[in-house]
C-alpha cells in the first residue's frame, strides 16, 4: 500500500488543495491504485541509465537580455479577481 | 451548392479560391449546423458576431492566396485567443479572457481563416472521454450514448458533425489521435517542437503538442503548414524551414520499409483490432512495402512512466491557479493560504485533483528519486527502444486505440482502465515523436477504428504519404444522419 489516508492529507496540504472530508476515503483508493501502477518500473534496472534531461533535441537558447514588450499593465491586472489600482489584492498575510 | 458537410477542407479551400462560395457563406452554414447541434455539447464558448464580421471583411479583400482563405475554424478551448474566453474546461478558468493569442492559433488567422468558438475538452486535458469537462460531457456524433474521446473530444465531435471543416487539438499522451480514432477522422501529433507551445494552457510541458484534426489526411497536411513554426518565444520550438506538407503529399511509397512492433499486440485486443492492424499491413505490402518485424521492449512501462511525468509537470505548471492573478477565487478562507487551498479545492475537477496530488507526491521529498528520477531514466530507454527501430525502418503501424468508442459512464469509475486506452499512442509522447490516427474500418457496432502511423523527429512529410497511400486504398466512408439535428 504506497499512500495512506494520512499522506493523502498531507500531500494535499503540500499542494494547497482543500479536500471535503468525504471525499478522501475515494480519494485515496484511486491514489494508491495510481501508484500501485506506475510501481511496475521498478521491475527494470536502472541503475546505469542516464536520467534523460530533455526531450527538445537541441541546447535551449538564450535570448539577449533586452526588454522587447511591457508596457501591459492593464493586460496584466485585467484578469485579476481583486485589484486596487496597480495591484492585486489577497487576504490579510499579517495578523 | 455543393453539400459542405461532404466535402474536404482541400476543396472548399478550392472553392474559395474560385469565389464558388464566399467566408460569410461557409460561416452561415457552419453557424447553422453548430446551433442544431447543441446537443452534442461541443461548444464552450461561440464568438458568431465575431466570425460573421470578420468573413465579412475577408470577403472584401483581393487577395484570396493564402492556405485558409476565409475558412471558419474551431479550435480546442486549450489555446488563448485573445479577447475570446479561454478555459482549458475548467471551473478555475471559466471567466478567463486572454489579451493575447497563441503561435499556433494567430498562424491560423495568418492564413485567413476566421474563428467560429472554442471547443469543450477534458479539464487542462486530462482525461481520455471529454467526460472530466467543468462544461460537461461531449456526445460522439456517432452514437448518442457513446464519448468522443478526448481530451479533444470537443474538437472531434465538432469535426465529425461538421460544425468545423478542420479543428486544431493538443496532444500530451494520445488527446488528438483517440478522439480522431473513436469519430472515425485524421489526427496528426507532430515531432515535439515542430508547433509552438506559446499561449497554450500548459498540462504536461515536455510531452504537449497542438496537431490538426481534419477528415482526411490530405486536410492534415495542409493544416500541419498552416501551424508549424518556428517560435522564439517557445524554447524548445525547432528552428528549421517550413515545409510544404500538401504540396508535396504523394502516394510513393514503394520500397519504404514499415515496422510492426510486437509488443502492441496486447492481451485481451479484441479481434476486429486484430484484423484491422492485418488489413493494414496488407494494404501496405501491396503498395510495395517492405514489412518488418520490429521490437520495442519498453512499450510495457510507457504508461506508467508517463503517469509519473505528467502528473509531476502538471502539478508544477498547475500551480499558477491560486486565485490571485487570474481566475476563480474562493471567498472562503481566513488568510491568504487558506483562500489558496478553498480556491483550488473549488476550482478543480475530480481528475485534476488526483493528478496534481499525485504530481506533487511523486516530487516531494523522500519520492522523488523512486518515482520521478526512476521514470525519466524508464523514458530515456523507450526513446532508445524507437531509435534503434528507426535504424531499420522508416515509419512504425500500429492500431491507434486498443478498443473502438466506449459508453459514456463506462470508465469513469476506475482510473486507471480510463488511462489504459492511452497505451498505444502515450510512448510516441515519451519519446517526443510525430504520429497521425488515420479511420481504417469499423467494428461490428458500426463505431470507427483507427490505425496508427509513427515516425522519427521531423520525418512528417513522409508519415503523411504513408498515411495518405493507406487512405487511398482503406476508402473510409462514414455516413451519418445527423440524428442530433
Amino acid at each position: 500500500m504506497p499512500i495512506d489516508k494520512n499522506q493523502v492529507k498531507k500531500v494535499a496540504k503540500l499542494s494547497r488543495i482543500s479536500l471535503e472530508d468525504n471525499k478522501i476515503d475515494s480519494l485515496s483508493r484511486d491514489l494508491d491504485s495510481i501508484l500501485t501502477f506506475v510501481e511496475k518500473l521498478n521491475e527494470l534496472d536502472t541503475k546505469e541509465i542516464k536520467t534523460l534531461k530533455s526531450i527538445a533535441d537541441k541546447t535551449l537558447e538564450a535570448r539577449n537580455d533586452i526588454v522587447d514588450d511591457g508596457k501591459i499593465k492593464n493586460d496584466i491586472l485585467k484578469n485579476s479577481p481583486e485589484k486596487n489600482e496597480d495591484f492585486f489584492i489577497v487576504p490579510k498575510v499579517i495578523e | 451548392m455543393v453539400d459542405l458537410n461532404n466535402i474536404s477542407l482541400t476543396e472548399i479551400v478550392k472553392l474559395v479560391k474560385l469565389k464558388k462560395v464566399s467566408s460569410l457563406e461557409l460561416t452561415n452554414h457552419y453557424i447553422k449546423n453548430i446551433e442544431k447541434g447543441k446537443k452534442l455539447n461541443c461548444f464552450i464558448t461561440t464568438c458568431f458576431d465575431e466570425t460573421i464580421k470578420n468573413s465579412k471583411t475577408f470577403d472584401a479583400k483581393k487577395n484570396y492566396d493564402t492556405l485558409l482563405p476565409g475558412i471558419p475554424i474551431a479550435v480546442k478551448d486549450l489555446f488563448c485567443t485573445k479577447d475570446v474566453k479561454t478555459t482549458a474546461g475548467s471551473k478555475i478558468l471559466e471567466n478567463f479572457v486572454p489579451t493575447y493569442e497563441s503561435t499556433v492559433t494567430s498562424n491560423l488567422w495568418k492564413e485567413g481563416a476566421v474563428l467560429l468558438g472554442k471547443l469543450n475538452c477534458d479539464e487542462f486535458a486530462m482525461g481520455s472521454s471529454n467526460e472530466t469537462s467543468f462544461f460537461g460531457k461531449v456526445i460522439n456524433p456517432i452514437e448518442k450514448n457513446l464519448v468522443p474521446g478526448g481530451s479533444s473530444g470537443g474538437s472531434s465531435s465538432a469535426l465529425a458533425a461538421s460544425f468545423t471543416p478542420a479543428t486544431i487539438g493538443t496532444d500530451t499522451g494520445g488527446s488528438i489521435r483517440q478522439p480522431a480514432s473513436f469519430t472515425g477522422t485524421v489526427g496528426l501529433k507532430p515531432t515535439y517542437g515542430l508547433c509552438s507551445r506559446w499561449g497554450i494552457v500548459a498540462f504536461a510541458s515536455s510531452l504537449d503538442q497542438a496537431g490538426p484534426m481534419t477528415k482526411n489526411v490530405e486536410d492534415c497536411a495542409l493544416m500541419l503548414e498552416a501551424i508549424s513554426s518556428y517560435d522564439k518565444k517557445d524554447s524548445t520550438s525547432i528552428n528549421k524551414k517550413k515545409e510544404n506538407y500538401s504540396k508535396n503529399l504523394n502516394k510513393n511509397i514503394k520500397g519504404m520499409k514499415i515496422g510492426i512492433p510486437k509488443e502492441y499486440r496486447v492481451d485481451n485486443m479484441p479481434k476486429e483490432i486484430e484484423q484491422l492492424w492485418s488489413k493494414g499491413i496488407d494494404i501496405l505490402k501491396k503498395s510495395g512495402v517492405k514489412i518488418i518485424d520490429i521490437s520495442l521492449p519498453h512499450t510495457k512501462y510507457a504508461l506508467p512512466t508517463y503517469y509519473i511525468v505528467a502528473p509531476a509537470e502538471a502539478s508544477s505548471n498547475l500551480a499558477r491557479y491560486d486565485g490571485v492573478k487570474f481566475g476563480y477565487r474562493s471567498n472562503k478562507g481566513k488568510n491568504l493560504i487558506e483562500m489558496y487551498e478553498n480556491t483550488r479545492g473549488e476550482g478543480f475537477g475530480d481528475e485534476v485533483k488526483r493528478r496534481v496530488l499525485i504530481g506533487t507526491y511523486v516530487l516531494s521529498s523522500g519520492y522523488y528519486d523512486a518515482y520521478y528520477l526512476k521514470a525519466q531514466k524508464v523514458r530515456k530507454l523507450i526513446k532508445k527502444d524507437f531509435d534503434n527501430s528507426f535504424k531499420k525502418v522508416d515509419a512504425i503501424l500500429t492500431p491507434s486505440t486498443p478498443s473502438s468508442a466506449f459508453k459514456i459512464g463506462e470508465k469513469t469509475s476506475d482510473p486507471i482502465s480510463m488511462y489504459l486506452n492511452d497505451i498505444f499512442t502515450v510512448p510516441v509522447n515519451l519519446a517526443g515523436l510525430p504520429a497521425i490516427s488515420l479511420p481504417a474500418g469499423q467494428d461490428s457496432k458500426g463505431r470507427p477504428l483507427g490505425l496508427q502511423l509513427i515516425s522519427n523527429s521531423l520525418d512528417e512529410q513522409r508519415m503523411l504519404n504513408i498515411a495518405f497511400a493507406i487512405e487511398s486504398e482503406i476508402k473510409f466512408k462514414q455516413n451519418l444522419n445527423r440524428w442530433w439535428e
